[in-house]
């Protein structure tokens, strides 16, 4: 589907120009991308933003290991609920190795990712240990290189 | 610019065109280029990744003259997978510092001094000078937007003489972009035979084959014995710094091309050669994923410089159009020269491309989307301006 991959590098990109590339018609885009979103393949068009570019306070974000003692019957399934339910949550998956959950969270500073994870998170009753990681610094996010020199090198006119 | 010092070889020749658009265009600022014959992507990293490594084992000697043997084979592999022509790795694949000197090789290998070579035009500008550098003349077969730049038996048929020695054929093409069906090669096939003539055919281009699969000329019946084949790394893989490509020919003809290489370039840069080894082993899902951008991004540029008026065949192949500015009654050259001024948009003026390039100009789009854009909306504005 080549217009979920246009969409995915660019969610912006005008129905226009996407008919173009593809050689189809606009309304035929338009029915495609609404059938998409109505089969929930497109969950939403989202930005990616560099923060530190802008002058705002700077989010943090934490990685925590999370181990967990699974219930029988729902397994992994109930006490993942309950993490992903909190909006800190950003992203939260199921992990084969020492550890069984990995959940991305975003706060203000790092006190309230402090606050989140021993107040939150590790009294939650199936919950066993957490190590806390923070990240110092971003090089790459979702596939899109961060401060990347990306200006053309080529010379102006060549064969 | 005379010296007496000069060969006469030399003097003969002029620079290449673009060389000197290049010089006007370099001078200025903030320029969109859309005169820009390679890819728009650095190099995959795992192919560079590939040639850095082998400079950490201590790969740096020279290899052998036709190249390691390795990336003979692999390159005959993918040759026979891709596009139905098997090679003898051992005997008839040569590593060249790209496919230039693949060119030249072939020039230099087969055409003695007076031989006529015919040059389907508009063409890459290096064939003729070539052709001419080694006392050959080069006989232009000029084709035209009316036939979507094709080339026909009759054409070549009109031009043979007694003299004439082979054709210089290049499809997909530069600048053109144009492509020809198996049928349409092969009526051409038809009349090389007839006239006993060597084929040169660069198809550096062929994995930019947009619509249906690329034809190779040696896979045509008769073909094989009587043609060489030109191609390399440069586009497809987005690896024209590397300096490198191969040519394939029957031993004979392989064997007197290889005594010139090695000779005049010992043999391909040896870290190149690893990466192109990666290249082709393992390069092919990031490659179609270029070839496939390509193709959006004609579409999407072909399509709307016939929204703002100007008369563009849909190129079927490379990353070149090559819209007529007829319409305009103006030559290509100051065509270019104004827009370069006006709009700060840089195109090839069409004539530095020989007989059938007038009225018309090369754009790449091989360039970002939004650059395309922008320069449909500046050459937009342009044409409003001049009319
Ligand atoms: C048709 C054609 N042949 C050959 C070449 C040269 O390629 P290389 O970089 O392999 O020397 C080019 C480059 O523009 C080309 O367009």
């Amino acid at each position: 589907m080549e217009l979920l991959r246009l969409l995915e590098k660019d969610g912006r990109m005008p129905v226009k120009t996407i008919a173009k590339m593809l050689d189809v018609s606009e309304e035929e885009i338009e029915d495609m991308m609404r059938a998409l979103e109505k089969r929930k393949v497109i969950l939403g068009y989202s930005g990616i933003v560099d923060w530190t570019k802008v002058d705002s306070p700077e989010g943090i974000t934490a990685m925590i290991d999370v181990k967990v003692q699974p219930k029988r019957g729902v397994g992994f399934d109930e006490v993942a609920e309950r993490i992903y339910r909190f909006k800190e949550v950003k992203a939260l998956y199921l992990m084969s190795g020492t550890y069984d959950l990995s959940v991305v969270i975003e706060g203000r500073t790092m006190s309230e990712v402090g606050q989140f994870v021993s107040e939150k998170l590790s009294t939650l009753e199936s919950v066993l240990s957490t190590t806390t990681h923070f990240q110092l610094k971003k090089y790459k996010h979702d596939g899109v290189v961060f401060e990347d020199g990306d200006e053309d090198h080529r010379i102006v006119v060549s064969p | 610019m005379t010296n007496h010092y000069l060969s006469e070889a030399v003097e003969r020749i002029q620079p290449s065109g673009i060389r000197k658009f290049f010089d006007l265009a370099s001078s200025m600022d903030n320029i969109i280029s859309l005169g820009v014959g390679e890819p728009d992507y650095a190099t995959p990293w795992n192919i560079r990744e590939a040639s850095i490594a082998s400079l950490e084992r201590g790969m740096t000697s020279y290899t052998a003259n036709a190249g390691i043997l390795e990336l003979r084979e692999e390159i005959s592999r993918y040759l026979n997978r891709e596009f139905h022509t098997p090679y003898d790795p051992e005997n008839e694949v040569i590593v060249t510092a790209g496919a230039s000197e693949a060119i030249d090789l072939a020039m230099r290998s087969t055409v003695n001094p007076g031989d006529e070579v015919l040059v389907v035009e508009p063409s890459f500008v290096s064939y003729a000078p070539l052709v001419s550098l080694i006392g050959g003349v080069p006989v232009s077969v000029p084709t035209s937007i009316e036939n979507g730049f094709k080339v026909t038996a009759d054409q070549i048929a009109e031009r043979v003489t007694d003299r004439t020695r082979g054709i210089l054929l290049c499809f997909p093409n530069n600048p053109t972009g144009t492509v020809m069906t198996k049928e349409e090669l092969e009526q051409v096939a038809t009349v090389i035979e007839k006239h006993d003539l060597i084929v040169y055919s660069d198809e550096i281009y062929a994995e930019m084959t947009y619509d249906g699969r690329h034809v190779s000329v040696p896979a045509l019946k008769g073909m094989r014995e009587r043609t060489v084949l030109i191609s390399g790394f440069s586009k497809a893989f987005a690896m024209t710094g590397w300096r490198l490509g191969y040519v394939c020919a029957p031993a004979p003809i392989a064997a007197g091309m290889l005594k010139i290489h090695q000779y005049a370039m010992m043999c391909a840069s040896t870290m190149a050669q690893y990466g192109a080894l990666e290249a082709l082993r393992n390069g092919k899902d990031e490659m179609l994923e270029m070839v496939e951008s390509y193709r959006q991004r004609r579409n999407f540029f072909v399509s709307s410089l016939k929204d703002i008026g100007l008369d563009c065949h849909t190129p079927g192949g490379a990353f070149y159009a090559f819209p007529s500015i007829k319409s305009t009654g103006l030559s290509s050259e100051s065509f270019a020269e104004k827009l370069l001024f006006a709009e700060r948009i840089a195109v090839v003026p069409g004539n530095v491309f020989g007989e059938g390039g007038e009225g018309h100009i090369r754009c790449s789009y091989a360039t970002s989307l939004s650059q395309l854009e922008e320069a449909v909306d500046r050459i937009d504005s342009f044409l409003k301006e001049i009319k």
